[in-house]
């Protein structure tokens, strides 16, 4: 489907270790006016991978971008790629290339000129330039639309001239800005799937800026997750999802039940139940997944290991609603303490009244504020 | 829908306006442009004289060279004043944009007949640049070639099309979306190159557009030339003003003005056209 030979092909001295640090940022901080929209804040994206900025609007991921690509100055702070100071480079000078939110094509040039544009500006051989563009057209599958102008290109192939207008440079680090928001789900769904493969061909590093968790999730090696200006939390997508180390984190990454709990001599009592916990005393906060929760009538069925089924902590509860959603359903609990959980569990026939249920103390994950 | 007897009174008013005051008179003066006057009267004698005086006789093609040379000279003057004026103010006008905006445009509410008055004290023998350049000792006497010469009739003429010209480029540049000027310097190309591979190409619709109107509009421009003319800056539309006056030759007046309709006429489909090619939208 997609081929990356000819991109794929950097010369010696671009020859970057995968895993090795590629890009730092390093105390970044970006004050608009009295706004700081960036907070010393701190990234290294390691050579060959696919991270992603995920926050909501204006936790500042743009920006962040922004200042990578050159388009902004950092107020404080440096970003260092490959052993250069970056900052300091117009954005001309950078070996960086971006992927716009609305693809920013130049509309008085057809598909072939808007690729070549850059292999132009680097005064790149003509016949060099004819292959390369050609490739990189094969590349996303647009080359029958080489000699076409841009305005009569559908949103997903505007997508993909892109692409290759930004990859035909070679570049060490590809910026994307959010650039499935403008396509339709279908689409953008079957674009998820090709970048990501796309990104493994190639093996530039891409650096992806999204406010959908869901595309994070299913694109990233890492994901960062950016809160008010600095990160939250910088991880793996199961870890991230698995681990969340704050309340923040668990709740934008998927859905989750925060437990505000007492912790006395390793056990947190949180009302409608205790589990054990190795917190120190006091008062701490945990997140426990919906689809950790069962009907504790599936489990006693399935677990027959009783020295297991020792960490699993059992309450009652009263159910409130029940929202059927195909495989799954998710429940709204009311303890007798009164507190509200929500619980995902695989559909069985629809439920009323108090239940029993269940779930394991390893999955009670502890998070800060 | 509307009923037949609507649709005609409605149509009626225009279209009797466009009839009496355009096509009227454009017929009489192309019908005109074949006849010819003897003893003092114009006669209905079918000839083609008159447009083989105007590209014969010496003056007339003397005048409409210079015509052409001048509009010309004032197309570019106001092209060169013109587009770095709205390229700065559209680049890096800042937050008082819309005050320098207003400043630019301030002059067009200003009477053209004012303005031509205000050159004429500005460059008169006992004018303010003359006084100026004897204050500083640069000219020891009145220079009286800057008043009633072609050149004044440029500087009036630049002066007044300018805004009409720096109007439709700072539309055009307004119009160009900013992350294409950011991806160009993305895909490596420096200020320059970004200028002359985008922004030049994306605001020619408007440079075309600007340098028409000042183009067309100086071709058949008359006050200018008599306000800070003099007879060495005349132009065609003086010929064509007296030949309609007091030489009292309307016959050869209106072969002019055919000739410099058709000329206008031919240069606005011609940018049209390449405005079309050049848009985008």
């Amino acid at each position: 489907m997609i081929r990356a030979s000819s991109i794929a092909a950097p010369s010696i001295s671009d020859s970057l270790v995968p895993g090795a640090t590629l890009l730092e940022v390093r105390a970044v901080s970006k004050r608009f006016g009295a706004r700081e929209v960036l907070k010393t804040l701190s990234l290294d994206i390691a050579a060959g991978e696919f991270l992603t900025l995920l926050g909501e609007s204006g936790s500042g991921k743009t920006t962040l971008l922004r200042l990578i690509a050159g388009f902004e100055q950092p107020t404080a702070g440096e970003i260092w790629m490959h052993g250069t100071r970056l900052d300091k480079l117009p954005p001309y000078k950078r070996r960086v290339n971006t992927v716009f939110q609305q693809y920013a094509l130049f509309p008085h040039l057809n598909v072939n000129e808007n690729v070549a544009y850059g292999l132009h500006a680097a005064n790149t051989a003509k016949a060099e330039i004819a292959t390369r563009v050609s490739d990189a057209l094969a590349m996303v599958r647009m080359r029958e639309y080489a000699a076409a102008k841009p305005t009569k290109l559908s949103g997903g192939q505007q997508q993909r001239v892109a692409l290759a207008r930004a990859l035909v440079n070679r570049p060490q680090l590809l910026l994307l800005d959010e650039p499935l928001s403008a396509l339709d789900a279908n689409l953008r769904k079957e674009m998820q799937s090709e970048l990501k493969s796309l990104q493994r061909e190639v093996g530039i590093t891409f650096l992806f800026v999204t406010h959908d968790q869901e595309e994070a999730m299913a694109l990233s090696d890492r994901i960062a997750l950016l809160r008010n200006g600095t990160v939250e939390q910088v991880a793996s997508p199961r870890e991230i999802y698995a681990r969340p180390a704050t309340a923040y984190t668990a709740q934008f990454i998927g859905q989750t039940n925060l437990l505000r709990a007492i912790i006395r001599n390793g056990v947190a009592d949180c009302g409608a139940f205790q589990f054990a916990s190795t917190q120190a005393d006091g008062s701490a906060l945990f997140s426990l997944r919906p689809e950790a929760i069962s009907l504790a009538s599936h489990v006693s069925q399935s677990q027959e290991n009783p020295a297991q089924y020792s960490d699993f902590v059992h309450f009652t509860a009263h159910i409130r609603q029940q929202i059927y959603s195909g495989a799954t359903e998710l429940l709204e609990l009311e303890t007798s303490a009164g507190a509200i959980l929500r619980a995902r569990i695989s559909s069985g026939a629809p439920l009323s009244g108090s239940h029993e249920f269940t779930f394991s103390s390893k999955e009670v994950i502890p998070v800060r504020d | 829908m509307y009923s037949r007897t609507y649709r005609l009174l409605v149509a009626l008013p225009p279209i009797l306006w466009v009839a009496l005051f355009l096509l009227l008179p454009y017929l009489l003066m192309f019908l005109h442009s074949f006849w010819t006057v003897r003893d003092g009267a114009i006669v209905h004698h079918w000839n083609f004289d008159n447009y083989a005086t105007l590209f014969k006789n010496p003056l007339y093609v003397e005048v409409l060279f210079r015509t052409a040379r001048i509009a010309s000279g004032v197309t570019m003057l106001s092209v060169f004043l013109g587009y770095p004026l709205a390229y700065f103010l559209s680049f890096h006008g800042g937050p008082r944009k819309e005050l320098f905006y207003q400043l630019v445009i301030v002059p067009l509410w200003v009477s053209y007949l004012v303005r031509g008055y205000a050159w004429k004290t500005i460059l008169g023998s006992d004018g303010v640049l003359n006084g100026f350049l004897q204050y500083l000792h640069i000219t020891h006497g009145p220079v009286s070639a800057l008043l009633y010469s072609p050149f004044a009739v440029v500087l009036m003429l630049t002066h007044i099309y300018t805004p009409f010209v720096f109007l439709p480029i700072y539309a055009s540049l307004e119009h160009i979306p900013r992350p294409l000027i950011e991806a160009s310097q993305d895909l490596g190309a420096a200020p320059r190159k970004t200028f002359f591979r985008v922004i030049l190409p994306l605001s020619l619709p408007g440079l075309l557009a600007g340098a028409t109107f000042a183009f067309v509009l100086s071709l058949g421009d008359f006050l200018a030339p008599l306000l800070v003319g003099g007879p060495s800056g005349t132009m065609i539309a003086n010929l064509v003003q007296s030949l309609f006056g007091a030489a009292y030759d309307w016959p050869l007046g209106a072969a002019i003005s055919v000739f410099i309709l058709v000329i206008t006429l031919a240069l606005l489909a011609l940018t049209q056209r390449v405005e079309k090619r050049w848009s985008f939208e």
